[in-house]
C-alpha cells in the first residue's frame, strides 16, 4: 500500500517546508527564532541543515515534529507538507500519527532524552504498542530485533538494562532503534553525534547510512560540523539568524559556495587538504539579536562584502543553477560587486 | 630550544574502593620544549585532561615525576607550592560556563591572581585588568559585569585573560574551543596564537578536534586508555600515522570535503574504549586493533623511536 501511495505522489517531494516562521514569547520580548525557512527532502535522500547555535535549526525541525510548546511558541506562518498533506499543527496524517510513526527523531544527548526508570527494551517497545497495536510481548521481541539491527551486541541482555548501563554510543544506537521502530518515512537527527568521539561518530554515521539504504527513509540531519555534512548530505541548507541563506546539493554548497557566510564558515576552520592550506579567518562579531531582527540581511554586520542595500532590505533567494540558491544581494542583477571567493551564476 | 617541562613516567590512579583502581594516566613520559605547542588527542576517557591536571599539580601524582626548568616538582602540592607555581603555570578550561565564578565580576576574576601573588595597589591591578581585557578583544567597561552577561566565546576570552595575566611560561589548554561555534573557535585560536607569539608561551593543547590540533600544534601526542601511543610532528602524525589507533582515529575524522568523504572507505572500528579500571596486560588497544598479533595480548609495547624518523610509537608492529 505504501508503494502505491508513493506512486500517486511521485513528482512531489516527500516533505516540503515553505516559508516557516516561528516565534517565542519570553520575558524579554518576542524572539523570532525562525524567519521564513523553506526546503524539501525526497525519499532516500539526506538533507543537512547546518548553522551555528541559535540559528533556528533545531526549532525548525521541532516545529515540523509538533514539539514546540505553544505557548510560549507560535508558528506564525508557513506550511509543512508530507506527501502533499499539511502536517503543521496536526498530530495525524491519513490516519497515521506523525510523531513517531511517520517521522522519527533522535537527539543530541541520548542520556537525557531517554527515560532513566525504564529498561531500554521497554522504551523501544512503547511506540510499537502505541502506534502499531503490538502486544507487550511481541513489542519486546521486536525491540530486541531492532537493537540487533542497530548492531548492539547481546541485544537480548541489553534490552533488559537501563540507560545508565549503556555508553553514549550505545545509547545513540538504542535511540536510533527506537526512532525506526515504526518504520518512519523520515528520520530527523538533531546533532546525533555531537556528544560522541570521532570513532563512535563514524560508527553511528555508518549505521544511519546503512539503515537508510535498507529502508529508503529520508534523513534530515542537523549539525554544525561541516565534516559530518560532507560525509552524509545529498542536499545542504545553510542557516543563519533564522533563515536559510544558501541551499543546494552538497557539491554546490562546498565547491560553489555562493553566500559569504558559507565561505566564512569554511575559512574559519582548518583543512587537511595539503592543496588548500590557509590561515584561519574568524568571522568577527556575533549573530544579530532576534528579539529585534535587522531590517536587512542578518549577516550584514559581519559580512566583508556588505553594501548599503544589505542593511536596508532583506535579500531574496537568487537561483544560481539547478536548485542551488543563495539569499544575498551580491547575486542581484544590479550588484556590481563580484567577490572572487564567491560563486556566481554567470561564472560557469 | 631547551626543554621547559618534562613528565617522567607520570602516573595517576584513582581509587574506587575495594581493589578497583582507575588507571587514568599510566607511566606517561613527555617532554615539551620552550615555546613549543604540543597537541594531545584521544577519545574521551583516554586520560588527556587528567594528564594535563596532574602535570600542573591539580591532581597529586600517584607515581612518576614532573621536571620544570630542571627542577623536580613535589609529589603533592602544598599551598605554598601552588603560590609559587601559579605564576609559572596556568590552565585554560574547557567549559567557559562552569569555570568562572558567577558571583564575581569579570574584573575580580581576571585580577584575582594579581592580588594573590603580587603586592600591587588596587589601581595597578585595575590598570592591568583593563589592559588584558583589551588584549583579548573585550572592553574596559566589561570589568564590572558578571560572567552570565557574556557569550561563550567572550567567556573563553575572560578565561584566557585570567590565566595569562600572571604571564605564565606554561599553559595547559584543556579543550579550550570545543564548547564554541566554528566562527568563534577561529577567533579564540587566533587570539591564543598571537599571545603565544608575543609572550613566548609554551602550550599543551588538549582537544579532540584532530584537524584543529594538527593546525595549531608543532607536535602531536596520541593517548589511548591512559598511555601515550604515538608522538611526532603534527603534520607527520596526521598524514602518516604509524600506530593502528592513530590511523583509526584520523580515519574517523570527517573532512569538510564531499569528494574526499564519498571516496573514502569506512575505517571505523568496532567497539568502544574499554574501562580504565584494572586494565589487562599487553597492549591496551589489542582487543580493538584491526592488526592485532599474539604478542600484543601478552607484552605491553614501549613507546620507542621509529628507525630513521622523528617519531615515537608504542606498537609491536612498528618496532
Amino acid at each position: 500500500m505504501k508503494a502505491a501511495e508513493d506512486n500517486v505522489d511521485s513528482g512531489t517531494p516527500l516533505l516540503t517546508v515553505e516559508n516557516l516562521q516561528v516565534e517565542f514569547d519570553t520575558y524579554g520580548g518576542t524572539v523570532q527564532a525562525v524567519r521564513g525557512v523553506s526546503f524539501s527532502v525526497d525519499q532516500g535522500q539526506t538533507l543537512a541543515i547546518v548553522g551555528e547555535s541559535g540559528c533556528g535549526k533545531s526549532v525548525t525541525v521541532q516545529s515540523i515534529m509538533g514539539l514546540i510548546p505553544m505557548p510560549p511558541g507560535r508558528i506564525t506562518a508557513g506550511s509543512a507538507r508530507l506527501r502533499g498533506h499539511e502536517i503543521l499543527g496536526r498530530s495525524t496524517v491519513g490516519g497515521k500519527e506523525i510523531r513517531g510513526a511517520e517521522i522519527g527523531m533522535i537527539f543530541q544527548d541520548p542520556m537525557t532524552s531517554l527515560n532513566p526508570t525504564m529498561t531500554i527494551g521497554d522504551q523501544i517497545a512503547e511506540p510499537l504498542q502505541i502506534h502499531r497495536g503490538y502486544s507487550a510481548r511481541d513489542a519486546f521481541t521486536e525491540a530486541i530485533r531492532l537493537l540487533e539491527l542497530s548492531k548492539i551486541p547481546e541485544a537480548e541482555k541489553r534490552a533488559r538494562q537501563y540507560p545508565f548501563e549503556f555508553s553514549g554510543g550505545m545509547l545513540q544506537r538504542a535511540m536510533i532503534a527506537m526512532a525506526l521502530s515504526c518504520k518512519p518515512s523520515i528520520l530527523i537527527a538533531d546533532e546525533p553525534t555531537t556528544a560522541l568521539d570521532v570513532t563512535i561518530q563514524a560508527q553511528i554515521l555508518d549505521l544511519m547510512q546503512e539503515l537508510q539504504k535498507e529502508t529508503g527513509m529520508a534523513i534530515i540531519l542537523i549539525t554544525h560540523d561541516l565534516g559530518v555534512v560532507a560525509r552524509m548530505a545529498d542536499e545542504v541548507a545553510v542557516m543563519y539568524a533564522g533563515k536559510v541563506v544558501e541551499y543546494g546539493s552538497a557539491d554546490d554548497v562546498f565547491y560553489r559556495s555562493a553566500h559569504p557566510y558559507t565561505v566564512g564558515l569554511k575559512e574559519a576552520m582548518p583543512t587537511n587538504d595539503p592543496a588548500r592550506q590557509h590561515e584561519l579567518k574568524p568571522i568577527d562579531g556575533s549573530p544579530p539579536d532576534l528579539f529585534a531582527p535587522p531590517a536587512g540581511c542578518g549577516y550584514c554586520p559581519r559580512c566583508p562584502h556588505a553594501m548599503q542595500i544589505c542593511s536596508d532590505r532583506q535579500p531574496q533567494g537568487h537561483d544560481l543553477h539547478g536548485h542551488h540558491s543563495a539569499s544575498c544581494w551580491l547575486h542581484h542583477a544590479q550588484s556590481e560587486s563580484r567577490p572572487e571567493t564567491l560563486f556566481f551564476k554567470d561564472a560557469h | 630550544m631547551g626543554d621547559l617541562i618534562e613528565a617522567r613516567k607520570l602516573t595517576r590512579f584513582f581509587d574506587m574502593g575495594g581493589n578497583q583502581r582507575v588507571h587514568a594516566v599510566d607511566k606517561v613520559s613527555l617532554t615539551i620544549g620552550e615555546t613549543e605547542i604540543v597537541g594531545l588527542v584521544g577519545e574521551s576517557g583516554s586520560g588527556k585532561s587528567t594528564f594535563g591536571k596532574t602535570l600542573l599539580g591539580l591532581h597529586d601524582k600517584t607515581d612518576g615525576e614532573v621536571i620544570f626548568r630542571g627542577e623536580s616538582l613535589p609529589q603533592k602540592y602544598r599551598p605554598a607550592d601552588f603560590q609559587k607555581l601559579a605564576t609559572k603555570m596556568q590552565m585554560i578550561f574547557q567549559d567557559p560556563y562552569s569555570s568562572l565564578n558567577p558571583r564575581m565580576t569579570v574584573g575580580e576574576i581576571i585580577g584575582e591572581g594579581l592580588r594573590l601573588h603580587f603586592s600591587l595597589s588596587p589601581s595597578d591591578v585595575k590598570d592591568q585588568v583593563v589592559d588584558w581585557l583589551e588584549k583579548v578583544g573585550l572592553q574596559a567597561d566589561h570589568m564590572s559585569r558578571y560572567p552570565h552577561e557574556f557569550s561563550g566565546g567572550q567567556r573563553q576570552r575572560i578565561g584566557i585573560a585570567r590565566a595569562l595575566i600572571l604571564e605564565p611560561e606554561f599553559v595547559v589548554c584543556d579543550e579550550p574551543i570545543s564548547a564554541l561555534d566554528v566562527s568563534v573557535q577561529a577567533q579564540v585560536i587566533n587570539l591564543l596564537g598571537e599571545l603565544k607569539e608575543t609572550m613566548g608561551l609554551t602550550l599543551l593543547f588538549i582537544a579532540h578536534d584532530l584537524s584543529m590540533v594538527r593546525y595549531v600544534s608543532d607536535r602531536m601526542a596520541v593517548m589511548y586508555l591512559g598511555s601515550l601511543v604515538e608522538l611526532g610532528k603534527a603534520d607527520e602524525v596526521y598524514f602518516n600515522p604509524k600506530h593502528p589507533y592513530t590511523e583509526v582515529l584520523i580515519g574517523s575524522n570527517p573532512e569538510p570535503d564531499p569528494n574526499l568523504e564519498k571516496g573514502r572507505a569506512s575505517t571505523s572500528i568496532q567497539g568502544e574504549i574499554p574501562s580504565p579500571v584494572n586494565v589487562p596486560s599487553g597492549c591496551r588497544f589489542a582487543n580493538r586493533c584491526p592488526k592485532v598479533l599474539d604478542v600484543c595480548r601478552e607484552k605491553t609495547p614501549e613507546l620507542i623511536p621509529v628507525k630513521d624518523e622523528d617519531r615515537l610509537v608504542a606498537c609491536h608492529l612498528v618496532s
